[in-house]
């Protein structure tokens, strides 16, 4: 049976290539290309409209973050870009999402190649109940990565940079679940790493830990600026103006505010951004 | 309570209710207290009539448990009676093992299809449908076996003997297939959410998802839907009883006929002298089965409680 390259179903027989270890930081999008775009999404959970008409661009290898009360739009927005919407029965999209300059709303889009390049972490540390070594290696393993030393260098190389490796490399047959909380998110971002994405989509990865743990997401998002294309949901504000260069500021399903951190933090150009960045609501 | 009618006293009202409270709570205490007590009960009546096997005897003479293995005939009512059971635990053994060679798989992939791939409406549709399969009477699962299904066999295998174990095994495998199934989607949907998004958000596949991740992090679950499973059909009797030919043969052919523990009990059991060794002997098979399928649903037990910490995160 032959089959078609172009297929949006994934095959189970052919996979993917493994991706070459690129090291960093990721090549950028063609100059004047965002690496993400959204143009006038819509979304709609059955009768709930949760993304109205937001537009915006995301340039490569940079740090934004998404801030907004709850049940703003802003996690939907995030999992718009690897279209982790679509296990949700009910949901209907319009409008535009491009990765590259390529729009993976088409019929016919790669998705499992999308989420491997668009790489998510969520907002509970999510380890699989199998070793630390089991968890990084999972998904070159899904790629087709079966040589003992090739994986274990791939392994110890994500743990590195995920500021992880001091602190496992004598269990790494150890299980994920005794971890720490704040190891294990750290976990989840080295697992990430470890398939070469080019975007990392974070989903409040710190709001489940602790003070130091929280600090420590927060040095290792400083450190991987630059290298990856980072977008952060957080509702932490003093955190977004940390770790961020530009600052999406969302309001019942509308973007607000764009532009860099700074100025949304000092100078905001609505009204409805200033309040809420100064606490009058929210 | 606030809503009293005028003219009942507040007191009197309430005193009533509280006699009410306690007669329920009475009633539904003996209620399960007499289930405990009926089974266990049930339980000692078969041991105590199957005792005279180790500890009388006179019915040593005839039936022991040395005897059982001394000879490979299991020929009750001869002149001179042979109580071998090596015969029925081969034919036992081969009709379960058939059954489940056929019953695993497809309940446990029907289980990772309901649970993993179906849309909500095709799921809603699948559990029922599955579960109906349990409810069909296994006598009727039985006539089935005997009257279709081996004939279907024997047409496809060319097998001389019509009534064999693979017959009364595939027939057996469907009566089980509801079992596993039931208690491993049960199992894969107890799966957290969590780590679906995770394995997808990697860009691992559906399938890969499911095959490396659910079903891991379910193997208990599905560990312990298989041993209820092999439960079930280590004692199932109406099937076997009528599928299977009930030649108690040693041999290690699947398409010979069998005889099993349970069927020797149920076709021979109305016919024999209270008290009788035969009468032990067949009780004591009844405990037998008792003792294996009660070992089989404490090892379930098990693997559900070593899920439930697993995905606690123990």
């Amino acid at each position: 049976m032959t089959v078609e390259m172009t297929d949006a179903r994934p095959s189970l027989v052919t996979r993917p290539a493994v991706p070459p270890r690129t090291g960093e930081p990721k090549p950028a999008a063609p100059a004047g290309v965002p690496r993400l775009a959204a143009r006038e999404l819509q979304l709609h959970y059955g009768a709930h409209h949760a993304l109205k008409g937001v537009t915006l661009q995301i340039p490569s290898n940079s740090v934004t973050a998404i801030i907004g009360p709850s049940g703003c739009g802003k996690s939907t927005l995030l999992r718009s870009f690897n279209r982790m919407n679509d296990l949700i029965p009910g949901v209907r999209v319009e409008g535009a999402i491009e990765v590259s300059g390529r729009s993976v709303l088409a019929p016919g889009t790669d998705v499992v190649e999308l989420r491997r390049r668009v790489g998510m972490v969520f907002q509970r540390p999510n380890p699989f109940p199998k070793s630390i070594f089991e968890n990084v290696a999972f998904g070159l393993r899904m790629l087709g990565l079966d040589d003992r030393g090739e994986l274990g260098a791939r392994v110890e190389d994500s743990l590195r940079r995920a500021a992880l490796w001091d602190e496992v490399k004598d269990r790494l047959d150890r299980s994920a679940m005794q971890l720490s909380g704040g190891q294990q998110q750290r976990l989840c971002i080295a697992r990430c790493l470890a398939v070469e994405p080019e975007v990392i989509l974070m989903d409040e990865p710190a709001s489940a830990l602790d003070p130091t743990a929280t600090a420590r997401i927060e040095e290792l998002i400083l450190d991987l600026k630059g290298r990856y294309t980072l977008v952060v949901v957080t509702h932490n504000m003093q955190q977004a103006a940390r770790i961020s260069d530009h600052t999406a500021f969302m309001l019942q399903g509308v973007l607000v505010e764009f532009d860099d951190t700074r100025r949304v933090f000092t100078s905001p150009s609505q009204k409805l951004t200033e309040d809420y960045i100064t606490g009058r609501f929210g | 309570m606030a809503l009293l009618r005028p003219g009942i006293d507040a007191t009197r009202h309430r005193r009533m209710q509280l006699w009410r409270e306690r007669f329920i709570e009475f009633a539904l205490r003996s209620s399960a207290l007499f289930a405990v007590v009926g089974l266990l009960l049930i339980i000692v009546f078969v041991f105590r009539e199957a005792a005279p096997v180790l500890f009388d005897r006179e019915t040593q003479r005839e039936a022991s448990v040395p005897g059982f293995f001394a000879t490979p005939l299991w020929q009750p009512v001869g002149d001179v009676p042979k109580y071998g059971i090596v015969p029925l635990l081969v034919g036992t053994f081969k009709v379960v093992v058939v059954a489940m060679v056929f019953a695993t798989p497809l309940a446990v992939l029907a289980a990772l299809f309901s649970s993993e791939f179906a849309s909500p409406r095709v799921r809603e549709a699948i559990k029922p449908v599955i579960e109906i399969l349990a409810g069909i009477p296994s006598v009727v699962m039985g006539f089935f076996a005997l009257m279709v299904l081996a004939s279907w066999l024997q047409q496809w295998t060319g097998s001389t003997i019509r009534l064999n174990a693979v017959n009364a095994g595939i027939a057996l495998g469907l009566g089980v297939i509801p079992t596993i199934y039931t208690v491993a989607e049960d199992a894969l949907r107890a799966v957290p959410r969590s780590y679906r998004e995770a394995s997808l958000g990697l860009g691992a596949t559906p399938w890969q998802t499911a095959w490396h991740v659910a079903l891991p992090a379910a193997s208990a679950g599905v560990g312990a839907a298989v041993l209820l499973g092999l439960a079930r059909a280590v004692g199932e009797t109406m099937i076997v009883l009528m599928a299977s030919g009930n030649a108690a043969i040693i041999s290690g052919d699947p398409f010979d006929s069998v005889r099993t523990l349970s069927a020797s009990i149920a076709a021979e059991l109305a016919e024999v002298v209270v008290g009788s060794p035969h009468y032990s002997v067949l009780f004591f098979l009844g405990a037998l089965l008792f003792t294996i399928t009660f070992i089989i649903n404490v090892a379930a037990g098990v693997f559900v409680e070593r899920l439930r910490k697993r995905l606690a995160g123990a």
